[in-house]
């Protein structure tokens, strides 16, 4: 997955508020001088002393700390070999380093990084670290800060931390973080001795959904090796069982919405390739084998504009779209023009002659980017993942090819539905000889309509270089799975796409966990041709005389 | 989808090509079996009694290479009689075929014995690779065979047989028809990918070392096999062509060309369907099971959907609803296979796409059409 | 309660996405007639062959065949071996079999895969063919391929294909659509000599040939029936003459 863990975003978010310098925790006056000297004693200590140094530095209230101790975190501090003066850098790593003042926060020039010493950290100082640097974090105006804060500071509490927490929680406005602050204290209240307090602290846990908290709930479960509980009081022990089940059936309730999101995005992306399929297949009668190819072209196209602008990931998906669709729109055009108009009435040799048609673009793609996978690199703004709570988490990219779906799907129906062009289209595929009569150039409009079947494949293609690698067999893989769908759908219709799409990617996925992925795939190819007994023409059939005459 | 009204325009220009009612050899059929006596014929003299030296000696390459084509060929002659006869496209075929081969290739497994890499006398090598204990129940009995070979047909057929009565039955038909099968091909394909079904997962089955007793690295071994397919190809095609000369054959025929007339004509159209499928489905697995102990490996890629699309180009080249024709079609496109692969691997795959396109476009009859076409003019 | 038909269809009512293509339709064919059909487009003709051949279901009514055979529940080949032929609107014979093919496939007999793949044609069937390649004007044509035929003759083909299954009742829809004169004139005495053996109901639009063949006609509009008796009376009908005859 390609997504930033959440405490690198947080850890990103605190950064820029350090250097912003916004927020101090403690009013008391700031003292230059004092807080100069503690942080040069940073140098010459040992871990341990540099822990107890950074927990000094936290309460001295001056305005630069918690700038000064995030870059600490961050391998960002160093002080000058020549002068001893302790500096802040702008990187890690680098050479030369640019600095930053420790006092004022401002440029300090640049100095090669051979006349510089970085203050080095290891992992329990970090952690201490950390926790100091939270504290400063739960003031911020950011929401999302104080949270990550709270989450930070509830991996290891202490007193003071704890104090911190119930002063804070006094004040805090946020239910989310408030509940996580709730959270934290309960988990250290567990700790108590006050049986009456921890089985309140028990039921406060309860309405989580933390991995971790639930594993501390269970750790009050276990048993001794000699058979007796770990626990001795039975009311925490009791309480902990029912929420230890408690969360574990939420847990597994948001695993299942997880579940199906996937299916949908998968889904989404059938749904993308079946509805170029409906209008190819359902609208024109032509079995387009080459739908997948076009649909790889696509795809190459994405990687082919993400190296024509490098500086511009963001937009280059962007680009990619209308790109795509104008290459393989107009891919299927010349197809169209030059092989399928001969065919027409004859599904089973359109079949063959554009399975020709697939091979050969496999091949010239081969020829010309190589056998070998390409990738795409996914933008920023559509890395990381929404965070919905603890056991929830939705990934962006996925998010926005759903979203991008419904909105091809939604487009496509007003297309046809609004447009001369759609009308001409609808009027072709009912009717052809009476639209010719009524002046309609029938010739232009299949050449039209392929082309936009065919565009949406390669639309479709710049969704799946977003889930997947590119390369020459993209089309394959996905093809066989498509033509199901339309089959599933009902041929020619746009909402049996999007339903039969979407069920057949949710189907897929909720079976994945249970039978595997072979055997899920298996399982929905059998069901699909026991559907057909039932319904030979799809989910939403189309009835009445006309349906024979197809 | 009523099938009367699929395919007028290609239909329409095809003649009474090889169906002469009169039960007698037309011409081209009556070449085709002389060609196949002198292959039969030939090719035995020419590597066991020819010395190597001589430029007319078949080396034994040429052999293999010779008995794929004829496999291949009664593969196509399987895939011509549902779709040039009956207009049923299956782009599954290879699935037969590919149930053949691993029926034939569990008995030939089971002839390694002690002889493996691991010397179970058992277990094949990637049973004791894969940590079997105990040999799976369907591979009991697979050490015979008579067994072997009645399940080559038995696996062929039930396939065809379950697979064509629920297509068949709920009248899937015309291109649905072409893609389920296609779906399942591939669904067989994933399946057999897996190490748990006790076919060998991605390796499948190989390193074979004898059939019926005799060395399969021999010359003669080989020599025999090739006679022996041929002689399968020449009793098919001679099987088929009953079948299309009876009175089932013209039924079939008004099936492709107006289902549902001949269905108001009290005719069960799908028991026809069914039952001509699972004839050909039949034939597939036959020339599958012909093909493994000569080629000497079967694996779940044979399973793949482009083979069996493959070989409707190879029946659409030589020209469908000819049978003899669908065999030419097989062994030419193949012979430009070994030797485009051999010395132009990139052109390959651009050459068999456009002759797909061309096919389709240029030459909806066949070679076979052509000539006779020409024949005609004369 | 009437009795003694050939066939009997009641309250037969079809939709297609909520279009009513027969409305409670009721109708009779008594041995041995020739019955006509008539009526605008989209009455529901061709709707009611389909349901009477089991190709459509309907909504309600029932479909019995004599007094004992329902047809609501029988697949289109019990419905043929139980002696109802039927000719569509569209000639379809098979165009790669000969005319001679066509009929030996009509044959009254077995159906089964097992036995027609060892069935030889007997001299009492190629006798009896012979009658038919009479009877529908072929003898000559008898070994062309079916496509080659002209229209007329791949309707009287039809014809003969349907007389080869001995069928009791014959449904023949427009059966001269697209015919010259000279093929209508012959057309109309191939299916008046028919009836008296088997019944037939033809559905038509042409108006002289109804007239030149019909003893009894039946109007359809909108899927009912409007109007019932001979060719004058039917003609005379007010609502007839709205509907039908744009008077």
């Amino acid at each position: 997955m390609r997504y930033l863990s959440m405490g690198g975003r947080w850890l990103f978010g605190l950064s820029l508020l350090a250097l912003s310098g916004v927020g101090s925790l403690h009013a008391q006056a700031p003292d230059d001088t004092s807080f100069l000297s503690t942080l040069g004693e940073l140098r010459e200590a040992t871990y341990s002393d540099k822990a107890t140094i950074v927990e000094r530095l936290g309460k001295t209230g001056h305005p630069s700390t918690q700038a000064v101790l995030t870059a600490f975190l961050e391998d960002r501090l160093y002080f000058r070999n020549a002068d001893q003066k302790v500096f802040l850098t702008k990187t890690a790593e680098g050479d030369p380093l640019n600095l930053i003042d420790p006092i004022s926060l401002k440029d300090a020039g640049s100095s090669p990084a051979d006349a510089l010493t970085k203050i080095g950290s290891n992992n329990g100082l970090r952690s201490t670290l950390r926790a100091t640097v939270a504290h400063f974090a739960l003031a911020s105006p950011d929401p999302a800060v104080r949270l990550a804060a709270v989450r930070e500071m509830s991996k290891a509490l202490n007193e003071p931390a704890i104090a911190t927490l119930r002063e804070r929680l006094q004040v805090e406005t946020n239910a989310g973080v408030k509940k996580e602050m709730a959270t934290a204290l309960a988990l250290a209240a567990l700790d108590g001795s006050d049986s009456a307090a921890r089985v309140a602290a028990v039921e406060t846990l309860k309405q989580s959904v933390s991995q971790d908290v639930r594993n501390r709930l269970a750790l009050l479960l276990d048993k001794n090796s000699d058979g007796s509980f770990a626990e001795k009081d039975d009311n925490v022990r009791k309480a902990a069982a029912s929420a230890v089940g408690t969360i574990d059936s939420w847990r597994s309730f948001y695993s299942g919405i997880q579940t199906l999101f996937f299916g949908l995005s998968l889904g989404s992306v059938l749904v993308l390739i079946a509805i170029g399929l409906a209008i190819t297949f359902g609208v024109m009668g032509v079995i387009n084998m080459a739908h997948g190819e076009l649909m790889m072209l696509g795809a190459y196209t994405t990687y082919v504009v993400q190296m024509v602008m490098p500086g511009h990931i963001g937009i280059s998906v962007l680009v990619a779209v209308p790109a795509a669709f104008i290459v393989a729109g107009l891919t299927g055009v010349l197809m169209e023009r030059t092989i399928i108009r001969f065919l027409y009435g004859r599904p089973l040799e359109t079949l063959l002659a554009t399975f020709g048609v697939s091979l050969i673009l496999q091949q010239a793609v081969r020829s010309i980017f190589s056998a070998n996978n390409r990738s795409v690199i996914t933008p920023e703004w559509m890395s990381g993942s929404l965070q919905v709570n603890d056991a929830l988490a939705i990934t962006y990219n996925r998010l926005y090819i759903v979203i991008f779906a419904l909105f091809v799907f939604a487009l496509i129906l007003l297309v046809l539905k609004r447009t001369r062009l759609g009308l001409d289209i609808r009027a072709v595929s009912q009717n052809r000889s009476m639209a010719k009569a009524m002046g309609i150039r029938t010739e232009w409009v299949d050449a039209m309509t392929f082309g936009l079947g065919s565009g949406i494949a390669g639309v479709a293609g710049v969704a799946l270089s977003q889930l997947t690698n590119v390369g020459p067999n993209l089309g394959q893989s996905y093809i066989i799975d498509s033509f199901m769908v339309v089959v599933f759908g009902g041929v020619g219709n746009l909402w049996g796409s999007l339903i039969g799409g979407m069920s057949m990617g949710a189907v897929n996925e909720l079976l994945e966990p249970y039978v595997g992925a072979v055997l899920a795939k298996i399982l929905v190819l059998v069901a699909l041709i026991l559907f057909i007994q039932r319904r030979p023409r799809g989910l939403f059939p189309q009835t009445g005389r006309a349906a024979d005459d197809k | 989808m009523s099938g009367e009204k699929q395919e007028p325009g290609l239909w329409k220009r095809t003649t009474l090509v090889a169906r002469g009612t009169t039960g007698q050899f037309d011409q081209g059929a009556r070449w085709f079996l002389i060609v196949l006596a002198t292959v039969a014929i030939a090719v035995p003299i020419l590597n066991q009694a020819v010395p190597a030296s001589s430029p007319l000696h078949l080396s034994a390459f040429g052999i293999t290479l010779l008995g794929k084509y004829m496999c291949y060929g009664m593969l196509a002659l399987a895939v011509d009689l549902i779709w040039g006869y009956c207009g049923i496209l299956s782009l599954g075929h290879a699935a037969f075929f590919s149930l053949g081969g691993y029926a034939m290739g569990m008995y030939l497994m089971r002839q390694i014995g002690r002889r493996g890499v691991y010397g179970d006398p058992i277990l094949p090598d990637f049973m004791v690779f894969l940590n079997y204990k105990a040999l799976p129940w369907f591979w009991h009995g697979f050490n015979h065979f008579a067994l072997a070979a009645v399940m080559v047909v038995v696996a062929s057929a039930l396939l065809a047989w379950v697979f064509g009565w629920f297509a068949f039955r709920s009248r899937v038909t015309g291109v649905y028809f072409s893609i389920i099968t296609q779906a399942l091909t591939y669904a067989l394909m994933l399946a057999f990918f897996r190490n748990d079904m006790g076919f060998g997962g991605n390796n499948g089955f190989t390193d074979f070392k004898d059939i019926l007793g005799f060395d399969l690295h021999s010359d003669l071994t080989h020599v025999v096999l090739l006679v022996a397919t041929t002689i399968a190809l020449a009793a098919s095609y001679l099987a088929c062509r009953a079948i299309v000369e009876s009175r089932a054959g013209r039924v079939v025929l008004a099936i492709r060309d107006a289902e549902s007339r001949a269905r108001f004509l009290g005719y069960p159209v799908e028991t026809f369907k069914l039952w001509l499928f699972v004839f050909s489905g039949i034939i597939a697995g036959i020339a599958g099971a012909l093909y493994v102990p000569q080629i000497g490996i079967i694996n779940p890629s044979e399973f793949a959907p482009i083979n069996s699309i493959e070989v409707v180009i190879w029946v659409a080249v030589g020209g469908r609803g000819t049978l003899y024709g669908a065999i030419v079609g097989a062994i030419l496109v193949n012979y430009a296979k070994t030797y485009f692969t051999g010395a132009f691997p990139e052109i390959w795959l651009y050459a068999l796409g456009a002759l797909f396109v061309l096919v389709t476009l240029f030459l909806p009859r066949g070679i076979i059409g052509l000539v006779q076409s020409r024949g005609r003019e004369k | 309660m009437v009795r003694n038909k050939r066939l009997y269809i009641e309250d037969l009512t079809v939709s297609f996405d909520g279009f009513k293509a027969l409305n409670k339709l009721t109708l009779y064919v008594e041995p041995g007639e020739l019955l006509c059909i008539i009526g605008p487009n989209g009455a529901g003709k061709t709707t009611m062959m389909d349901v009477i051949t089991g190709k459509t279901r309907p909504q309600s009514g029932t479909a019995w065949f004599g007094e004992g055979v329902n047809l609501l529940e029988m697949r289109e080949a019990e419905i043929v071996a139980a002696g109802i032929g039927r000719k569509f609107q569209k000639p379809t014979v098979f165009e790669q079999l000969t005319v001679f093919e066509n009929l030996e496939l009509a044959l009254a007999g077995t159906r089964s895969f097992w036995k027609t793949l060892r069935a030889r044609i007997s001299p009492a069937e190629r006798k009896r063919i012979d009658e038919v390649l009479e009877i529908i004007g072929l003898t000559d044509q008898r070994f062309s391929l079916g496509r080659i035929l002209a229209h007329g003759q791949k309707q009287w083909l039809e014809i003969g294909m349907l007389l080869m299954q001995n069928p009791e009742l014959l449904l023949v829809d427009e059966p001269v659509a697209g015919m010259t004169p000279h093929e209508i004139e012959r057309t109309a005495q191939l299916l008046t000599s028919l009836a008296g053996e088997h019944s037939v109901v033809v559905v038509e639009h042409d108006m002289a040939f109804v007239r030149s063949i019909a003893k009894r006609v039946t109007v359809l509009h909108e899927g009912s029936v409007i109007a019932e008796g001979d060719m004058d009376k039917v003609q005379k009908d007010p609502k007839v003459k709205e509907v039908y005859l744009g008077e």
